[in-house]
């Protein structure tokens, strides 16, 4: 029984399926994505070289990388004491506060966009409020503020759940023995909690800065022109011009870029913390 | 760290009540320990020993009453101004440190210089016998080595009073037996307040100059071990410490004694009964079991029984007797050249001044197990 049910060295071909869907799906037109940034309309570099001779093409891939950059910070902030609340509390509040974060989840992504553009827009729910306090009304639709504010809602459940998975582990009798041995509460959570929860901030930032980079529907409805991003940008080379040289040769940018960005994440995150969290 | 020897301080537990909601976790506790003694907290799961000593340590606010450590009452103070050390039952060393850097965070905190920290920091290694694992990280380290890693940094601050809550109840017996010795030298050395809690009488009676027995959130009894042991006061106290018959039915007054019904014979013991049911207490060293053939002697009880139960422990044999009322009776003696066998019918006697008379308060192995209310 033992042997049949514990996962043991011929157990390969359980992820055969799963492997094999990949390939077809996710392997094949990637692999055609980058062939084609190679070669159409002409055998070369030709693509790249015009990637990176465009301003307009170096301001977007900025601007992708510091939106996703503010999205990430803006989501730890906020992701931060979400978490520690619902290590904190009882069951059925902590039921409640799991719900909060992933009932938005459960509502696609599309929905959640076009909510915000009902909130964000000039006329919108946001606007005249600031109006009736008598201040002027902020331009936040179409423009980088909106996407940010958007897509840092949207993500928010990527940074919530494992930074809760870490903080949940973390024994607390750690902050107790802190304290007798003479730390403030400040710092008992400064010397202690947080370098032990570090490993689920990091986990969080590098899953919601990687999925920022490749956001496309918020930023295409929450941006427009003046905020567009490089998926967007990628997606009208290819559906509107039908360019799938210099559409691919975006999409293998980011794509080197994530990948460059995850090793040295992971090389970080590996020496730093290979203590792991925890302590009971 | 000789020059760091001083007497410790003593500890007044005052009238302490700590409820929760509409549940009483101490009732009314009154303590006082004396300045460098051994105080050991005894009591089943749920008595309130850890919340004892989360009030001492300030990490649980009181309810009603007051404490003082030296002559200072803690009341307002947050448990990082107490300077008291605390080690918990697991460990609780903070993992992204290493044993030195665990050992010199209470030294940073009070901005000890540098070279005095690493000087303390080694004393303290050297006395807990880990010099040579300074560098290793806690999960590099088994149970007890980390148990002392807990117990060297509880004390390289020096602290008056060090508290420890069942340090070593995840460990197995031949290492806590060790580490029970190393904790006792290490409080001889030291000359600090020790307040040690337990569920284990073992332990107790071993580490102790004084032991408190908690039973529901108040105190039954404080004493030596063997005022304990040989002088319960409770019947609880008696049960919990040591093994013992204990025989209850009813009662009467007999001159200056109470005889007590067990089956149909009748035993004594000196001292008037009070209110309500009453308990003779016998420890087993002070039984002797005889034949049946046996000439009868009137300055002894006596009681008949089979024996339901005989375990050779090296040093002699235990027996354990089933009496006419369906109790047990415990007999403990030196090895003889005709052992009893088991179910053969036997009588135990002992010296009607060895029993202890005690008012009857219900308490039962099972209770004092924790398992029940
Ligand atoms: N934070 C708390 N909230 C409610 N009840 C508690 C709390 N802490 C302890 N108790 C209760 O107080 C009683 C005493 O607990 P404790 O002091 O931990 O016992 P011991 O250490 O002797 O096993 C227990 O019944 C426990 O359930
Ligand atoms: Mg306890």
């Amino acid at each position: 029984m033992r042997d049949f049910f514990s996962p043991g060295r011929n157990s390969f071909w359980l992820v055969l399926p799963a492997l094999l869907l990949l390939l077809v799906a996710l392997g094949y037109p990637l692999a055609q994505v980058v062939l084609r940034s190679f070669t159409d309309p002409e055998p070369g570099v030709g693509n790249y070289v015009w990637f990176f001779s465009r301003p307009v093409n170096l301001a977007v891939f900025q601007r992708t990388f510091v939106v996703a950059g503010w999205v990430t910070v803006l989501c730890v902030v906020l992701a931060y004491p979400y978490a520690w609340l619902m290590t904190s509390v009882g069951p059925n509040m902590r039921v409640l506060l799991v719900l909060c974060v992933l009932v938005p989840f459960w509502v696609s992504g599309v929905v959640r966009t076009l909510a915000w553009v009902i909130l964000l827009q000039d006329s919108g729910v946001i606007n005249r409020m600031i109006m009736a306090m008598g201040f002027e009304k902020i331009r936040l639709i179409r423009t980088q503020t909106g996407v940010i504010i958007g897509m840092t809602q949207v993500l928010l459940p990527f940074m919530v759940m494992p930074l809760y998975a870490v903080m949940r582990g973390i024994d607390l009798r750690l902050v107790q023995a802190a304290r007798s041995l003479g730390a403030r509460p400040m710092l008992a959570f400064l010397q202690i909690y947080l370098p032990l929860s570090l490993p689920g901030v990091f986990g969080g930032a590098i899953i919601v800065f990687i999925l920022g980079l490749g956001f496309y529907i918020t930023p295409a409805l929450l941006g427009g022109p003046r905020a567009t991003m490089l998926s967007t940008l990628a997606q009208q080379q290819v559906l509107q011009q039908l360019n799938w040289g210099q559409g691919g040769a975006m999409g293998v940018i980011l794509l080197v870029a994530t990948l460059v960005l995850l090793a040295f994440a992971g090389r970080f995150a590996r020496r730093r913390y290979q203590m792991g969290a925890g302590g009971k | 760290m000789a020059e760091t020897r001083h007497r410790g301080a003593a500890v007044d537990i005052r009238a302490v009540t700590k409820t929760y909601g509409s549940f009483t976790a101490l009732d009314d506790v009154s303590l006082r320990v004396e300045p460098g003694q051994f105080m050991t907290f005894l009591g089943p799961s749920g008595s309130g020993k850890t919340t004892t000593l989360n009030v001492i340590a300030g990490f649980t606010d009181l309810t009603r009453g007051e404490i003082l450590i030296g002559d200072r009452s803690v009341g307002g103070l947050p448990a990082h101004k107490r300077n008291v050390g605390v080690v918990f039952q697991h460990y609780a060393l903070f993992p992204h440190m290493t044993v030195t850097g665990n050992l010199a965070y209470p030294l940073k905190l009070r901005r000890v210089a540098a070279a005095e920290r690493d000087r303390r920091v080694a004393a303290a290694l050297d006395m807990v016998r880990l010099t040579d694992f300074a560098h290793r990280y806690p999960s590099e380290l088994s149970g007890g080595q980390q148990q002392r890693v807990a117990l060297a940094r509880a004390m390289v601050f020096d602290p008056p009073l060090l508290l420890m809550d069942e340090p070593l109840g995840a460990l197995d017996k031949k290492l806590r037996e060790w580490l029970q010795l190393e904790i006792k030298r290490i409080h001889r050395e030291l000359g600090t307040t020790f307040v040690y809690v337990t569920h284990d009488q073992e332990e107790a009676l071993a580490l102790s100059d004084r032991i408190a027995v908690f039973n529901k959130g108040r105190i039954e009894q404080v004493g030596s071990g063997s005022d304990l042991y040989d002088r319960p006061q409770t019947l609880f106290v008696g049960r919990f410490i040591g093994e013992s018959t204990v025989l209850t039915g009813a009662h009467e007054t007999r001159g200056q004694e109470t005889a007590i019904r067990v089956g149909d014979e009748w035993v004594a013991a000196p001292g008037l009964a009070g209110e309500g049911r009453q308990a003779l207490l016998v420890r087993p060293e002070k039984i002797t079991l005889v034949r049946e053939d046996a000439a009868a002697d009137p300055a002894l009880n006596q009681l008949s029984g089979r024996v339901g139960e005989a375990i050779y422990l090296g040093s002699g044999v235990k027996y354990e007797v089933t009496l006419a009322d369906g109790s047990r009776g415990v007999v403990r003696m030196a090895l003889t050249d005709r052992p009893f066998a088991l179910g053969e019918p036997v009588r135990m006697r002992w010296r009607k001044e060895d029993a202890r008379l005690l008012p009857d308060d219900g308490s039962s192995l099972a209770a004092q197990s924790g398992e029940e209310p």
